[in-house]
């Protein structure tokens, strides 16, 4: 799924309308090999502010479960690019697991990323994901011991979502030491690619991650941000600030090139 | 641990290993007799354990039917059970290497018994609390502040109980290496409902003894008031394998034939949140629905996950008492005793009440009364005055 490195952008269906949400895939899909669309939740304990009013906006503007899938199929009709699913356990546990990933798959959805479903709680999720040809998406955190992120690696098809930071989405200022020592580490030990995302906001960002070997970077608040800013009038924006990560991605590969010329 | 499929552990990643931790601790805790004998030294000292079995005598005429006894854990320091938790609690955090506490709190009674937990060791405490429950319940926050913790106001979601644990998740998520998350209820996931549980056990094993010596047998009945359910547990949980009939009372807010009430297990439907599976107010699919109860402290969509379960193997009884209802039992409580209850332990006082009326003189209830009602006369006065 991932042709290795890109960014992967991410929006919440229904911020602020379905309509705009279909407009900005459209938009985003120009710069990405992949989009990350989430479902809004009403407690998602995993997001930072910026996703967290997202939610609202898009619940407020009435946003149900099958209108992700609707989106999704809509999409599908204008673009190949894989887009995955994200959200929160309880959506899919109301519908029933079957029933919720059989039509994310129908939709055209090419996998699912559960933020609170643990290892632990995924046996009957990952063995109907891989039923109906869902790519599964776990998460490894900061504190994930390698012996744990190997598990992960296992049980993830697709790919690895790698949160950068300890704690929720949104923007920060600085991608930490710490942050590009965990992913080298990751690196050796995931068969997956993996991709790098939770306070991922700026251009120099994505180049340090992709330096220390990301496969892909997810870039969600502050996409998310100019939504908030700019409403249904985004696209401009969030094009402007696709193409700033797409500069990166692109030196990046430069770069890589002249290096195996070596 | 599960109970039978209720309970887990629906976590995001990093919180796998803060709950792992905690888990190690607890278990290595809970048999150690050092730990045993220290808690049990802050339960008679500091927290004025065990408390009384009253016998409500003058109640009990005025209904007519069965003997009404009162677990009066509304006598203990700070008002309320809530404390039999946090002292446990904090204690553990402070042997684990915690240097701050972090809390969420409804009405406030969690969030001062923290707060007191916190001033007693010298932890830095922090309680996020509703903004709306920030309103309401002025005097407990101003406690809190009295007692050194800083209370923030939480102003996303519906401003109440749900959304003050949704921020003390985020932040614990960053903050575990140095920072204990005190739970306030059998809520959560593992090993939270267990571990809460057994700290409030005390009240269920004393209800045991003390009715054995006043009335030389079990009750016929134990009821308690359900929101998250810790009093409830802690009353029911000793009583379980006893032929004792065991009632939960609901928040039945305006009236469970409305929108406005908190009866997640009379009209719930299960869910996974705040990192448990178990009955849950849910609409659109999933989305956790607003509540309402008079009682801050029952405001809450979801509930411990043994309550699922001691609801589907019908161990336990679940009915629900209106705002209207509980406001009746808050009164026949003070005028008769002369003891006024909290809104939330009035629900099971209400329940009670209706329950005596219909049995014989020599049966014998027990109703839990968990708090105090002083944090509440404000929202009385109001309700009155309408």
């Amino acid at each position: 799924m991932i042709r290795s490195p890109t960014i992967i952008p991410f929006v919440m269906c229904g911020d602020p309308d379905l309509d705009s949400t279909l407009g900005f895939l459209m938009a985003l899909d120009k710069y990405a090999d992949v989009i990350e669309l989430g479902i809004p939740f009403s407690d998602p304990i995993a997001d930072g502010k910026a996703i967290q009013k997202a939610s609202v906006r898009a619940l407020e503007s009435g946003t149900r479960v099958e209108d992700a899938f609707d989106i999704v199929s809509r999409f599908r009709e204008r673009s190949d690019t894989p887009v995955v699913l994200m959200t929160y356990y309880n959506l899919i546990y109301r519908m029933g697991p079957r029933k919720f990933l059989t039509k994310a798959r129908d939709a055209g959805a090419s996998g699912t990323i559960i933020v609170d479903l643990p290892l632990e709680e995924s046996q009957e999720y990952r063995e109907i994901c891989k039923e109906v040809g869902l790519k599964a998406v776990f998460l490894v955190a900061p504190n994930t011991d390698l012996e744990r992120v190997r598990s992960i690696d296992d049980a993830s098809t697709g790919f690895v979502y790698l949160v950068a930071h300890l704690g929720t989405t949104g923007e920060r200022d600085i991608v930490p030491k710490a942050t590009l020592n965990l992913l080298k580490e990751v690196k050796t030990v995931c068969k997956r690619p993996v991709a790098v995302g939770f306070g991922i906001s700026t251009p120099d960002h994505v180049a340090q991650l992709l330096d220390s070997k990301a496969d892909a970077v997810v870039v969600g608040s502050a996409l998310v941000s100019i939504i908030e800013k700019h409403g249904r009038d985004a696209i401009p924006y969030l094009e402007e600030r696709m193409l700033s990560f797409k500069k990166a991605v692109d030196k990046n590969n430069r770069e890589k090139g002249r290096g195996s010329q070596r | 641990m599960k109970f039978d499929e209720f309970g887990g552990t629906f976590v995001p990643e990093a919180m796998m290993v803060p709950l792992q931790e905690l888990s190690d601790a607890y278990r290595s805790l809970k048999d150690d007799d050092d730990f045993q004998s220290a808690l049990g030294r802050l339960l008679n000292e500091y927290v004025g354990r065990p408390s009384l079995l009253y016998y409500a005598k003058n109640l009990t005429e005025r209904v007519g039917g069965a003997k009404i006894y009162l677990k009066r854990e509304d006598l203990l320091h700070g008002g309320a059970h809530k404390i039999n938790n946090t002292i446990a609690q904090v204690l553990l955090a402070k042997k684990m290497g915690k240097r701050r506490i972090i809390a969420e709190t409804g009405a406030g009674q969690h969030g001062v018994a923290t707060a007191m937990a916190g001033a007693l060791f010298g932890m830095e405490t922090k309680v996020y609390m509703g903004s709306l429950d920030v309103e309401r319940q002025r005097s407990n926050v101003f406690r809190m502040q009295l007692l050194g913790a800083e209370v923030h106001p939480v102003d996303t979601g519906n401003r109440t109980l749900k959304d003050s644990i949704n921020e003390a998740f985020r932040d614990w998520i960053s903050s575990y290496p140095d920072t204990h998350y005190v739970v306030g209820s059998v809520v959560g996931p593992h090993p939270y409902p267990e571990m809460v549980r057994d700290f409030q056990s005390v009240i269920g094993k004393e209800t045991r003894e003390q009715m054995l010596k006043a009335e030389g047998r079990l009750p016929d009945y134990a009821i308690a008031c359900v929101g998250g359910g810790s009093n409830a547990m802690g009353m029911f949980h000793p009583f379980l394998k006893d032929d004792v009939k065991l009632v939960g009372v609901e928040a039945g807010g305006r009236g469970t034939d409305t929108k406005d009430h908190c009866a997640s297990l009379n009209l719930g439907e299960k869910g996974v949140f705040h990192g448990m599976l178990t009955y849950v107010l849910q609409e659109n699919g999933g989305q956790i629905a607003g509540t309402h109860s008079i009682s801050a402290g029952l405001d809450y969509p979801g509930v411990g996950p043994e309550h699922s379960c001691l609801k589907d193997s019908k161990r336990v009884e679940y009915v629900t008492a209106t705002d209207a209802e509980a406001l009746e039992g808050f009164m026949a409580l003070s005028r008769t005793e002369g003891i006024i209850p909290a809104l939330e332990s009035s629900h099971a006082v209400s329940h009670a009440i209706k329950l005596a009326e219909g049995l014989d003189s020599d049966d014998v209830i027990v109703v839990n009364l968990s708090g105090r009602g002083d944090k509440d006369l404000e929202i009385v006065m109001e309700a009155m005055q309408r």
